[in-house]
């Protein structure tokens, strides 16, 4: 029994395939009539030979966890500071006018710019990395949280100010589950960033382990199936940590859609 | 807390001869100055006092001589056009190519269920993900440079046009269909002017991510350019030289980004003065 929608479905599914299919049979082809030479360019099989060998060795894994380690003390670093210095800016008129000018013109630097400046004044090590690591986090973080807690609806702070609520309750029960939408998007943002961050950071610093160092070690040695073997593991992280931060997100704004107003 | 008031907008009218008043704009361009200023004093006393040493943080003098030397000599001034010209090339190339793309797949639901997995696909790698494959492929010569910045520009510009044009209201379409608009005209008059906020975003996105990409291409792969000065300037410990030229890239992002801003203003005018 097919409705319609199935076929729709199906067909949408067949398309999306088509171009990826092609491709690949250029791949299998270019090999298989020996068009090429095959110093550089390397069979599709070859590519999940090297994935399996370099997982059985572990160093596939090694350097997975290396760099999710790094980048997940980075982001939680940056994150934090830039949600404290987001709150702090959003409830003080005073702070936000000192410190926020410097901040728009600080934020406006290129991100991989700061890891030759980071470098000199923490070493070559996993130091230097999560501090840029959190310098990339911050960022959004303390931007989104700002924004967020300026745009809370001015009905709900009368609410909260006829209810008499405390500053800190104020803030607690009212102004950041406002905020949090817009607090959400900086995270998630950070954590896209931390992790584009994770790459250039072990590229350009290349002392360690990390995905980062298994793709230049890969382009160092012409090893064409290590470097697309690199490229797919860093496109599904990516992927991995959007669907995380997506779920994350959905569940804890659910409430917003059915307001109890429970204390 | 207790010295954290909380600002929030205020139920009553403000009132007058208030001591500070935060929304005047002299007050908040006087208040921007201290803290800089404070942060470069720290600076300026830890290197005069050899807190640190001048290879690690040089004085604030210092990078301020080196900064015009580097300008009188012109080598800041030939490496910043290297830089902007190659963010340019790629600017425009991966732009056009992701407004034709946006428009193709936003326009016509058959492109979209061929082009968008594979685009997914491509899109989910970051752009300096693709650098060593593409240092193989290419080499480290001007043509990595222009590639890896058009694709760090296509993809935001693609995927926001493509999202801009599928997200045109349906009620606009039937305004047009009362109107009896030819196709074009429902283009030109209806689609692109609803959908242009979006894609506008996206070129601004676009825009940051080439000026990312340039920097860090000429970081790992470059002998020439603001990325270069970088390396080069930390390879011989001489901070001076690298700040100067974070400052310069700090600076053109700031312009770049101050430049759309302004060409949005006027297209949003120029929507509105079109209904």
């Amino acid at each position: 029994m097919t409705t319609s929608t199935e076929i729709a479905d199906l067909r949408r599914i067949v398309r999306g395939a088509t171009l990826p299919a092609f491709l690949f049979a250029i791949w299998w082809a270019a090999f298989h009539f020996e068009w090429t030479d095959t110093v550089m360019f390397v069979p599709i099989g070859k590519v999940w030979e090297t994935a399996v060998r370099l997982s059985d060795n572990g160093y596939l894994w090694r350097s997975l966890g290396a760099s999710l380690a790094r980048d997940l003390a980075g982001f939680a670093l940056g994150s934090t500071i830039g949600f404290a210095a987001g709150i702090a800016l959003g409830l003080s008129r005073l702070l936000e006018n000192l410190v926020g000018p410097t901040l728009h013109t600080i934020k406006q630097i290129s991100l991989f710019a700061w890891i030759p400046l980071i470098s000199v004044w923490f070493g070559l090590g996993d130091t230097a990395k999560v501090v840029f690591l959190s310098l990339a986090a911050f960022f959004p973080v303390v931007l989104n949280t700002f924004e967020g807690i300026r745009s809370v609806p001015r009905e709900l702070i009368e609410v909260g100010r006829v209810f008499a609520l405390t500053p800190l309750q104020m803030l607690r029960r009212v102004v950041l589950p406002a905020a949090l939408p817009s607090i959400f998007a900086g995270v998630h943002l950070a954590l896209i960033y931390a992790w584009l961050a994770t790459l250039g950071a072990e590229y350009l610093l290349t002392s360690g382990i990390g995905i980062g160092n298994l793709l230049t070690d890969g382009r160092e040695h012409l090893w064409m199936d290590q470097v697309l073997l690199g490229i797919v593991v860093v496109g599904f992280v990516g992927f991995a940590l959007n669907l995380v931060a997506t779920r994350i997100e959905s569940r804890l704004l659910r409430w917003r859609g059915t307001s109890t107003g429970q204390y | 807390m207790s010295t954290l008031t909380i600002a929030l907008p205020s139920t009553e009218a403000p009132a007058r001869g208030r001591l500070l008043r935060w929304n005047d704009s002299l007050t908040r361009f006087a208040l921007s100055w201290p803290f800089p200023l404070a942060v470069l004093l720290a600076w300026y006393l830890a290197a005069e006092y050899e807190w640190l040493p001048p290879q690690i943080l040089p004085p604030p003098a210092m990078v301020a001589t080196t900064f015009v030397e580097l300008m009188q000599t012109g080598e800041l001034p030939d490496n910043l056009w290297i830089s902007l010209w190659r963010v340019l090339a790629g600017f425009l190339a991966g732009g056009l190519g992701g407004l034709a793309l946006g428009v193709l797949m936003g326009l016509s639901p058959t492109a979209k269920d061929y082009l968008y997995p594979t685009f997914r696909l491509i899109a989910q790698v970051p752009s300096i993900g693709w650098l060593p494959l593409l240092m193989m492929l290419v080499g480290i010569g001007e043509a990595l440079k222009i590639i890896l910045i058009s694709k760090a520009a296509f993809v935001p510009i693609a995927l926001n046009t493509y999202k801009g044009l599928q997200g045109v209201s349906t009620r606009f379409i039937e305004v047009a269909r009362v109107y009896r608009f030819t196709r074009w005209q429902l283009l030109a008059k209806v689609v692109f002017p609803a959908a242009l906020p979006q894609i506008w975003n996206g070129i601004r996105y676009g825009l940051t991510h080439a000026w990312l990409a340039l920097v860090a291409v000429e970081l790992l792969a470059s002998s020439e350019g603001l990325g270069f000065m970088i390396v080069y300037g930390r390879q011989l410990y001489q901070l001076d030289v690298v700040l100067a030229a974070v400052v310069v890239v700090g600076a053109i992002g700031f312009t770049l980004d101050k430049l759309l801003a302004v060409i949005e203003q006027r297209l949003l005018r120029w929507r509105r003065d079109g209904f």
